[in-house]
């Protein structure tokens, strides 16, 4: 292990945290304006031009604002919440391939933290941790309607699990690897895995935004029923940390459908463009398609929560095991069939 | 420095299992325990096992713990309605006590210092030799081992909707 190793992980973390952290400040901002524009409002327009410096007029807000911390709370507890959720949020991002690998001065660095042979399931890992945010938070607030909102959460989330593992392993099928690098590097040009398995993303994709806890299955912050959901205690930049972790969790599940799905950083005609840039532009521009995908997810993400209402709960119940699960099930059992026949002839 | 770590990570895992039984708040036991288990998957990883680590990340710390936190949550168990056990009840318990400590060293003066395990293939526990064992030698009790488990889960099933049969 030597030294220039180290350094080069240290400068890939740091860029892909400063670039999720960004990420995530900008989409509040953007899901103002894209609400603005289904509602047909301007949205936010005074801070900057086009409104451009709202997030940091925001932040500096979260900031500045009082810190209280309800005298029945479980103090320590209180504090680990948000830190937790930010955490499961941001370590998502570490196996995540965001391009080939670029050629500088003889050296080949590829722009993934790590490609270990179980991508797939450190995904899965971190996501099934998502939960403990919300829950530490809901129970150490000491209020009713927070507690109701933690074990909403941890039972929507563990009931959407089953069908999400259920969708990955049918497309383990058709890769037969769980290193994401392999997934995405079979996926060269257009040959992306949501033509193989439509059905399979689309229950990956339904399942993505229970997991992430976004409209239309936002039932653990639902205003209407539980004031705040479980950070209705919260203030300052701890409830900060949970909004924004939110976001970075849209983030990084974009880009785990764009990864799985809509092959990475594959693009139509990307040998010419390659063979045409050089060893350092070409790969950059695959990393720019792959963006391009992220973000179309997370305009996805915004157009679906302004348009459609929100679940009743035995409604989410009903659609997550009596519509989600017996229909991954019968996708991996046709995916097993299809590629038996394959293999025979 | 394998072994350094090793020591540490153990004393870890000692010490949060320590802390799950002095703890007085049930939440804080089982949020103790997730962490015990989280110094688990590390022990895994150091066993180059990265399967069976992932796996207990996600089955032990994102499904069952979730789980345990969740009906402790919803029990909401408080010191007002602890019962109260009596006199008899904790000399019993700290005799019994007593007892295991006793056979525990006893059993273990008894057994020798094993050697060292050396794996043969240190590759073992990764994925792709896990599912060729599993999937080829062990074929017939992995696959019963599945039925086992899904006749528990038909049955867990049939329990909670007794009355509509």
């Amino acid at each position: 292990m030597d030294i220039a190793f180290v350094i080069e992980k240290f400068v890939l973390v740091a860029i892909i945290f400063g670039i999720s952290l960004l990420i995530a400040m900008y989409s509040t901002y953007a899901e103002r304006k894209v609400a603005a524009f289904l509602q047909d409002r301007l949205g936010p327009d005074r801070a900057g031009p086009f409104g451009i410096l709202q997030p940091l007029a925001d932040g500096v807000k979260m900031f500045m604002k009082e810190e209280i911390i309800p005298s029945n709370a479980s103090k320590w507890l209180f504090m680990v919440g948000p830190g937790l959720a930010m955490l499961t949020a941001c370590i998502g991002t570490a196996v995540i391939p965001w391009g080939s690998d670029i050629t500088i001065a003889g050296r080949v660095i590829p722009l993934q933290v790590t490609d270990i042979n179980v991508g797939i399931l450190y995904i899965f890992g971190v996501v099934s941790l998502g939960v403990y945010g919300v829950m530490i938070g809901g129970w150490a607030s000491n209020n009713k309607y927070s507690l109701l909102s933690a074990i909403r959460a941890a039972s929507q989330n563990i009931s959407y699990e089953i069908a999400m593992g259920l969708s990955i392993i049918a497309l383990l099928l058709v890769t037969g690897t769980m290193s994401l690098k392999e997934i995405v590097e079979q996926q060269h040009g257009w040959h992306w895995n949501v033509l193989y398995q439509p059905l399979g993303f689309l229950l990956f994709m339904i399942c993505s935004f229970a997991e992430t806890n976004r409209a239309p299955f936002d039932l653990p912050e639902c205003e209407t029923e539980l004031i705040g959901g479980y950070h209705t205690e919260y203030s300052s930049m701890k409830l900060g940390f949970y909004l924004f972790a939110e976001y970075i969790n849209m983030f990084v599940s974009s880009a785990v459908m764009a990864t799985l799905y809509f092959g990475g950083y594959n693009y139509p005609g990307m040998d010419w463009v390659l063979l045409h840039t050089g060893p350092i532009i070409g790969p950059l521009i695959g990393t720019l398609v792959f963006f391009i995908k992220i973000f179309a997810f997370i305009f996805f993400f915004m157009w679906v929560r302004w348009t459609i209402p929100r679940f009743r709960y035995d409604q989410l119940m009903h659609l997550g095991w009596k519509g989600l699960i017996p229909l991954a099930i019968a996708n991996i059992i046709i995916t097993g069939i299809v590629i038996a026949i394959i293999e025979k002839f | 420095m394998g072994t350094s770590v090793f020591y540490f990570v153990a004393t870890l895992s000692v010490f949060f299992s320590l802390m799950v039984i002095f703890s007085k708040n049930p939440v804080h036991s089982v949020l103790y325990l997730i962490v015990t288990f989280f110094t688990f998957t590390v022990h895994y990883i150091l066993l180059n096992a990265q399967f069976l680590a992932v796996v207990n990340f996600i089955v032990y710390m994102g499904a069952i713990m979730v789980l345990f936190l969740f009906v402790l949550m919803l029990l909401n168990l408080n010191k007002d309605n602890e019962p109260l056990k009596s006199g008899a009840v904790k000399v019993v318990g700290v005799i019994a006590g007593c007892c295991l400590v006793v056979t525990l060293i006893g059993s273990l003066k008894a057994t020798a210092v094993s050697d060292p395990v050396i794996l043969r293939n240190p590759n073992l526990g990764l994925l792709k030799n896990l599912g060729k064992e599993l999937f080829g030698p062990f074929m017939l009790p992995f696959e019963l081992s599945s039925i086992l488990l899904l006749s528990a889960m038909v049955g867990a099933v049939l329990l909670t909707k007794k009355e509509k049969v």
